[in-house]
């Protein structure tokens, strides 16, 4: 019986995930980080694995909105902020746990996504963009007026820590992390993440086949600012402070800059693209002149070259997909591990293949 | 103090709708939302200072000299990095992020961060209905006033203002019609920095320089192309006054002004946006999908 499952567990291993080359590295890469912490217990490379899985939920939660649903959202800040600061002010007016102020967090940046969302929905395309650049802009103006709440340019700072070692502060962000985004990529690859497909793909047609665009949009929104949240609040905990720099113009496009980067609408392609930038930007620290430059330049020529983004620029390297059930395989592979299809389109087409009548698109 | 918020208002305004009027161009023509756009102003600013403080060049030729080589550099960067891009709009949002980044982090390096204040252009002031007014902003203005017409005459009356025109509204049909689609964007792009390029020039003596100086700039004419419809220039001229008279009546009459200058015009523009969901003189883009 039980032998029979775990059987059964490792078949599907092994036709899941080791059969592509892309899954197979994804997942040494991640049990490379969940292991390192015990390996090396040093606070730098702990705070950088921390930050990182939250800044991953970050990134694919502003994918989740905007690079599915299509609504570009050049304030994602907002949300973050939103909930840093009300975990924060909670937690040290209220002296609430980080348990409870975390959510609470979540569902004010949920309360936020729905007041940026119902009038903004009413706005199209760079409108839309543009005008959700503004939101986190104007609550920060609102942090400097009340400064005796919010601490002004200091922010809130003194609220209490998640938990008693950063061991533990590090292996919670990690499972977070990991499960917020898996959740993430379950949302997107369900019912609902093909209608945020339809939306993106055509407005229009998607309203035309009966599907209540304006309450997905505004779902989208909701959800996004949920995640966003969560990591908020979390980085808040983490890092013992609520500040101004978390509603900042340059946060937001973070947000969006790791997720080009890695590869939009591909939630694996925001996550690789904060796995790869945030901690190549911690090590920078040790050249704080060339720093940004570095960034900078490093932005403008990767994706000068993979305008798609890192991961789906690799993927299309190591796997191939099949013509006829589009399935993806490994590049070793001749046929399809699927349905025997060969795959070396063009090359040589072999008289017993049929189905060879699609390329392979991108 | 009228006259105050009248003198700022109208500097302020003319700046900004020259950076806004550009920021537009490019948009209609190319699609390209252009995040460098204001690091470009913040270039002409530097060369500026670099010009007159350091070189000791004489005004007229610096502004001239400063024009054409950000003006070079904007082209080279769109030709370069932009243009070949142009099917993937996020990755273009990036890459001129990235590139006012880059501008950014190379003006630090090589002036530091402090500020930096340069040398008045014209100096002296005189009195207009009892108010001061330094020939600088005197000059500033009249200057600016004269490009935005001289840009109106040039989209109005030639035929490569109507290229421009024709490709902004259609790209394939202005392509079907014999226009070389591609160079009329080039060119735009060309005008589009060397207008940024002239508002940094001119309006450098009267601000703070430092390499950060793009960012307050770039959300504020954010706004005034929204407000006044993207890709529109009517649009983008009036929505620089309404932007600038309520910046400077905040910063004038409000205390804590200063913190709020930011908000409060983008708070205006979500309002006209609520009202309007296409800005002032937008044309709504139904067709395109």
């Amino acid at each position: 019986m039980i032998r029979d499952m775990m059987g059964r567990i490792y078949r599907n291993f092994k036709g899941e995930i080791l059969v592509l080359p892309g899954r197979t590295l994804a997942l040494l890469v991640g049990l490379a980080i969940f292991i390192a912490p015990l390996l090396t217990r040093d606070i730098y490379i702990l705070r950088i694995i921390t930050l990182t899985s939250i800044f991953a939920v970050f990134a694919a939660s502003w994918d989740l909105l905007s690079g599915f649903v299509g609504q570009l959202n050049l304030g994602h800040a907002l949300f973050f902020g939103v909930a840093a600061y009300t975990s924060a002010m909670l937690n040290l007016y209220l002296k609430l746990p980080p348990l409870l102020t975390i959510p609470l967090g979540a569902i004010a940046a949920v309360a936020a996504g729905l007041a940026i969302g119902i009038p903004c929905l009413r706005l199209k395309g760079q409108y839309l963009s543009l005008a959700t650049l503004a939101f986190p802009i104007i609550l920060k103006g609102v942090v400097y007026i009340f400064k005796q709440y919010t601490g002004g340019e200091l922010g809130v700072s003194g609220i209490s820590r998640l938990a008693g070692s950063r061991l533990a502060e590090c292996y919670i962000a990690l499972l977070l992390g990991v499960s917020l985004c898996l959740l993430i990529w379950k949302i997107t690859d369900s019912k609902l993440g093909l209608i945020f497909h339809a939306i993106r793909e055509d407005e229009i047609a998607a309203r035309a086949s009966g599907i209540n665009t304006t309450a997905y949009k505004l779902l989208a929104f909701c959800l996004s600012g949920l995640f966003a949240g969560i990591a908020g609040g979390f980085y808040a905990h983490y890092m013992r402070l609520a500040g101004p720099s978390m509603l900042d113009v340059m946060l937001s496009f973070q947000a969006i800059i790791w997720t080009i980067f890695g590869g939009i609408a591909t939630v694996y392609g925001a996550v690789t693209g904060v796995v790869i930038l945030f901690p190549l930007m911690e090590v920078m620290r040790a050249f704080p002149e060339i720093r940004m430059l570095f960034f900078a330049v490093t932005i403008v020529i990767v994706l000068r070259f993979m305008p798609e983004g890192v991961a789906p620029w690799f993927l299309d390297r190591v796997e191939k997909e099949c013509p006829r059930c589009k399935e993806r395989n490994a590049f070793t592979r001749r046929n399809c591990r699927v349905c025997r299809t060969l795959l070396i389109a063009g090359k040589e087409v072999s008289a017993g293949t049929e189905g060879q009548t699609g390329h392979p698109t991108d | 103090m009228l006259a105050n918020i009248l003198v700022t208002t109208l500097v302020n305004a003319a700046a900004y709708a020259m950076l806004a009027v550009g920021f537009s161009l490019i948009f209609g023509v190319g699609r390209i939302i252009n995040l460098a756009h204001t690091a470009y102003y913040m270039l002409a600013g530097f060369s500026i200072y670099t010009l007159v403080a350091t070189a000791g060049c004489p005004a007229a030729p610096a502004v001239l000299l400063t024009i054409a080589l950000i003006t070079v550099i904007a082209v080279l960067c769109y030709k370069l990095l932009i243009d070949p891009m142009r099917e993937h709009e996020t990755t273009v949002l990036i890459i001129t992020i990235a590139l006012a980044l880059v501008f950014q982090e190379l003006m630090l390096k090589y002036f530091g961060g402090q500020f930096r204040s340069v040398p008045s252009l014209a100096r002296g002031f005189f009195v207009i209905l009892g108010v001061q007014v330094t020939r600088q902003h005197a000059l500033t203005c009249m200057v600016l006033v004269l490009i935005l017409g001289a840009v109106w005459l040039l989209l109005q009356k030639t035929r490569l203002g109507l290229a421009i025109r024709a490709t902004a509204q259609d790209k394939e049909v202005a392509n079907l019609m014999g226009m070389d689609v591609s160079r009329i964007a080039a060119i735009t792009a060309a005008i589009s920095a060397a207008l940024a390029a002239t508002a940094g020039a001119l309006v450098a003596p009267l601000n703070i320089l430092e390499p950060h100086m793009w960012l307050h700039p770039l959300t504020i004419i954010l706004a005034i192309v929204v407000l006044g419809g993207l890709g529109s220039i009517k649009g983008s001229i009036l929505g620089a006054v309404i932007i600038a008279l309520s910046e400077s009546l905040v910063i004038f009459l409000l205390p804590q002004g200063s913190f709020l200058k930011g908000a409060f015009s983008l708070l205006i523009m979500i309002i006209v946006l609520l009202i309007r969901p296409e800005g002032l003189f937008g044309v709504a883009l139904e067709g395109e999908r």
